[in-house]
């Protein structure tokens, strides 16, 4: 890369508000002619919004968009296309009931002249179609149904469209997910040929493998923020992972933390080669009595789909679970309720609370939904319950018939946790319990986590802030690629967790 | 270089859209071939013109609701503005005295108008089509009633030729409507097939999300359907008063239930996005020579034409779920 690149596209200063939130705060991208160009950080760093800017979809509250030295300000996707910066997503923008040719093609057919019916030409729409494919060294029959091919080749069909219309920019967003290693192979090559085009390409991924394979460069956003733009091959892994995680803030002290070692205790659960396919490699994993097993891993590691499979959520391919020496069904949660776990998801929004539905409501939900449907829970303890939760938890409500959507996010996670706690689990399973809420509200909840792990139960911490597990865990699981990395002692240095994140230990 | 080598079958094969098409197109001919084995008379050419002719308004509308379910709506109005029309048209014609020439076009754009206004309803307020054309069909049956609860029938003479000129062909002959009917079949494929309004139809029902992001017309092409179906709708009203040479509130009720049947019997996906003009139009006519065959039996109740498309529209929809799962699989 000693030739002079070429500038394509300029995003300076570039901030977008929401109510209550500033998901980027000036940040800048330069993207380059010929260069794949590596977009990292993690969950909530801003990622999405900044393409969401880039194509239109969500214009900007401040910032300026240059695109070969003119000044853009795409309002829609379809906008941003005829500017010359195209998308394609991860899942594929296309009809699956259209043939190949016509999904490259749809909106710009060739037609007939007047005298011959002045219908479609579907042969010269073929035609061309097939050499658009042939320049990407695609040869499949175009003339087939899009579903007929797997998600890859639908991918490079997209890409083959948005290259085709307009090619100056394509940004392609996670579009390895779903992808095998083989199908990466031919996406990567795809990508090869389009840099040598001269397109400027922003890939943005969370398999650090495939940065280093493809990217010239980088650049990393966390907490909607710019960190910093890089040289692929001037940055090491450890250097990529410490500025996509950062530290935060320093929390208060680290004398909450226990780190007791309850080595001695009885296993609460104990999972063995537990694996479902494309989620999860198989992993072994065993929690002890008021122990705090701390979960950390990059977006896409197999945090959440851990979390998911113990609880029965998505069903599990193969290994075992035993809770308490007895085994778990694999695809039950009522079973996983049943034997003492708790799960407080990720989605608080989506899959946690009801935002019509009480405090008070909302604590006892689990609780009634073990004991199943009838033996209603008498409304004098549903509200000793509540009220024994709202002291214990420090919930700011106005009262506990307060709907729970009016509580601000923290509290929200507070009732969650009081819900699963209601139910006496031997394990809590806590996914990401501390996002989106802010900082004090973060500490007041994870000291009510750590005051309950001492009383004996077990709690699988999942967060992907850095900080906040090393502070709390008794052991940290690392994740990576789907798979255990490795396992650490609790408070112990960063570094090492960065060079399992990493893969470099 | 790294070439990627997805299955290339150069030689022909069955794309799994085509299945429901031809095991429809092969029900048809069994069912022709099996009459025309059991019953004298039935292998005559005027028995299979027949089918057309007395079928040509159900046609015409299965024709505008294939558009319609292509996108994943329905449209439930189809019945009730032919009965408008029928009203309209006896009512302007009979009892005004104003000349067919201007009754025709007119109920025409009032099929459509009633077309555009559920489509309007449908594309900008993203109502249930269900709901939305359910009240058009209340709303207009109601406004037949306000014309005349009794049945006019029509004299006219204009009305009269076109009701009984028989176009002759060979030894049998076909009617002026089932000409119109296949002229509306013929221009149904081609626009499904070669024009931008088709393709964007399939694309919608495909992923209308998509079809938006590929830059397609979607919503002009979403009010668009419904147009066609209003105007499909007014055009079988038109054929339905040559018919039956009257117009009556009560008429064609049900007639919305027998174009869906037509359209999934023909193979097109309920849920949109699958299916071909050409597919209705045997659909039609499968639903014509049931009923043939029943009347060439004699022994039947007549209902039994009911019980059999209950049981074929099942089928359908079992095997097109069937043909989905298999495709999913893969």
């Amino acid at each position: 890369m000693s030739a002079p690149v070429e500038c394509v596209l300029k995003a300076r200063e570039i901030s977008r508000e929401f109510p209550g939130v500033r998901a980027l705060d000036n940040v800048q991208l330069t993207l380059c002619a010929g260069e794949v160009h590596a977009l990292m950080g993690q969950n909530g760093a801003g990622k999405s919004t900044l393409i969401k800017v880039l194509t239109g979809a969500c214009p900007p509250t401040s910032g300026t968009i240059e695109l070969d030295g003119q000044f853009i300000q795409p309002h829609s996707p379809l906008d941003a296309q005829r500017h010359g910066i195209s998308t394609v997503y991860q899942e594929v923008n296309l009809c699956p009931n259209l043939s190949v040719a016509e999904n490259i093609f749809a909106g710009r057919y060739p037609y007939h002249p007047w005298f011959k019916g002045g219908g479609i030409d579907w042969q010269a729409l073929n035609q061309r179609a097939h050499e658009v494919l042939e320049k990407l060294n695609l040869h499949i029959d175009v003339a087939r149904q899009l579903s007929s091919y797997p998600v890859a080749i639908q991918q490079m069909i997209a890409i083959a469209r948005a290259t085709n219309i307009s090619a100056r920019v394509l940004i392609l967003d996670e579009p390895t997910s779903s992808l095998d290693d083989h199908e990466v192979k031919q996406l990567f090559a795809v990508i090869e040929r389009l840099r040598t085009q001269g397109i400027a390409i922003l890939f943005v991924t969370h398999f650090l493998d495939q940065v280093y394979e493809i990217s010239d460069r980088i650049t990393v956003l966390r907490n909607g923020l710019f960190v910093g733009e890089y040289l692929t091959s001037e940055l090491d892994r450890n250097g990529l992972v410490a500025a996509m995680v950062g530290r935060e803030f320093i929390m208060n002290n680290k004398s909450d933390a226990v780190h007791a070692n309850s080595n001695t205790n009885a296993c609460v659960l104990e999972a063995k080669q537990l694996t479902r396919k494309g989620q999860i490699h198989p992993i072994d994993l065993e929690i002890k009595q008021g122990e705090v097993l701390g979960v950390v891993g990059l977006l896409g590691s197999g945090r959440t789909e851990l979390a998911r499979l113990l609880f029965g959520l998505d069903s599990a391919d193969g290994g075992s679970v035993h809770v308490d020496g007895k085994l778990l069904s694999l695809d039950s949660p009522h079973d996983a309720i049943a034997h003492g776990l708790a799960l407080c998801p990720e989605e608080r929004k989506t899959e946690g609370i009801i935002a019509e539905l009480s405090v008070r409501e909302n604590i006892v939900l689990a609780l009634q939904a073990r004991n199943g449907l009838l033996p209603r829970i008498a409304f004098k303890e549903q509200k000793e319950l509540a009220t024994k939760f709202v002291a214990l938890l420090g919930i700011k409500t106005a009262n506990i018939e307060t709907p729970i959507g009016q509580l601000s996010g923290g509290n929200q996670q507070k009732v969650l946790l009081g819900r699963w706690l209601a139910t006496h689990p031997r394990l809590l399973i806590l996914d990401e319990p501390t996002r989106g809420i802010d900082v004090a509200a973060k500490h007041e909840l994870t000291t009510a986590i750590m005051a309950l792990a001492r009383e004996g139960m077990a709690v699988l911490f999942i967060s992907a802030e850095l900080d906040e597990v090393l502070l709390e865990s008794d052991r940290i699981l690392v994740m990576r690629d789907r798979r255990k990395a490795g396992e650490l002692p609790g408070g112990c240095d960063e570094q090492a967790v960065y060079a399992l994140i990493a893969g470099q230990a | 270089m790294n070439a990627v080598s997805a299955p290339i079958t150069r030689h022909w094969h069955l794309d799994a859209r085509y299945v429901p098409l031809l095991i429809t197109i092969a029900l048809f001919f069994t069912m022709a071939i099996a009459g025309s084995i059991f019953f004298d008379g039935f292998f005559a050419p005027q028995v299979f013109l027949n089918l057309l002719i007395d079928n040509a308004f159900l046609c015409v509308v299965a024709v505008g609701m294939t558009f319609v379910i292509l996108t994943g709506g329905i449209d439930l109005s189809v019945g009730s503005i032919i009965a408008l029309t029928t009203m309209i048209s006896a009512s302007l014609v009979q009892q005004h005295h104003i000349s067919p020439f201007i009754t025709i076009p007119l109920v025409l754009l009032v099929g459509s108008l009633f077309g555009l206004m559920h489509g309007f309803l449908i594309q900008r307020f993203r109502l249930q089509p269900f709901i939305v054309t359910l009240a058009g069909m209340f709303l207009a049956r109601g406004l037949s009633y306000l014309i005349s609860t009794e049945s006019i029938s029509i004299d006219n003479s204009v009305y009269r030729f076109f009701a009984e000129t028989r176009i002759p062909l060979g030894s049998a002959s076909l009617s002026i409507s089932a000409v119109i009917a296949l002229a509306v079949v013929l221009i149904g494929m081609w626009l499904a097939h070669a024009t931008q309004f088709g393709r964007t139809v399939y694309a919608i029902g495909g992923d209308e999300a998509s079809a938006h992001l590929m830059g397609l017309p979607v919503n002009q092409t979403l009010i668009g359907v419904y147009v066609l179906s209003g105007f499909c709708s007014a055009l079988a009203g038109v054929i339905m008063t040559f018919y039956m040479l009257s117009g009556y509130s009560l008429h064609a009720v049900g007639l919305e239930l027998d174009a869906i049947a037509a359209v999934v019997i023909g193979g097109t996906l309920l849920r949109g996005g699958i299916g071909y003009v050409a597919g209705t139009f045997f659909g039609v006519l499968i639903l014509g020579i049931i009923q043939t065959l029943i009347v060439f039996d004699g022994t039947l109740s007549s209902w039994w034409t009911r019980i059999v498309v209950g049981i074929l529209l099942l089928s359908f929809c079992l095997l097109q779920q069937f043909l989905e799962a298999r495709r999913a699989t893969r």
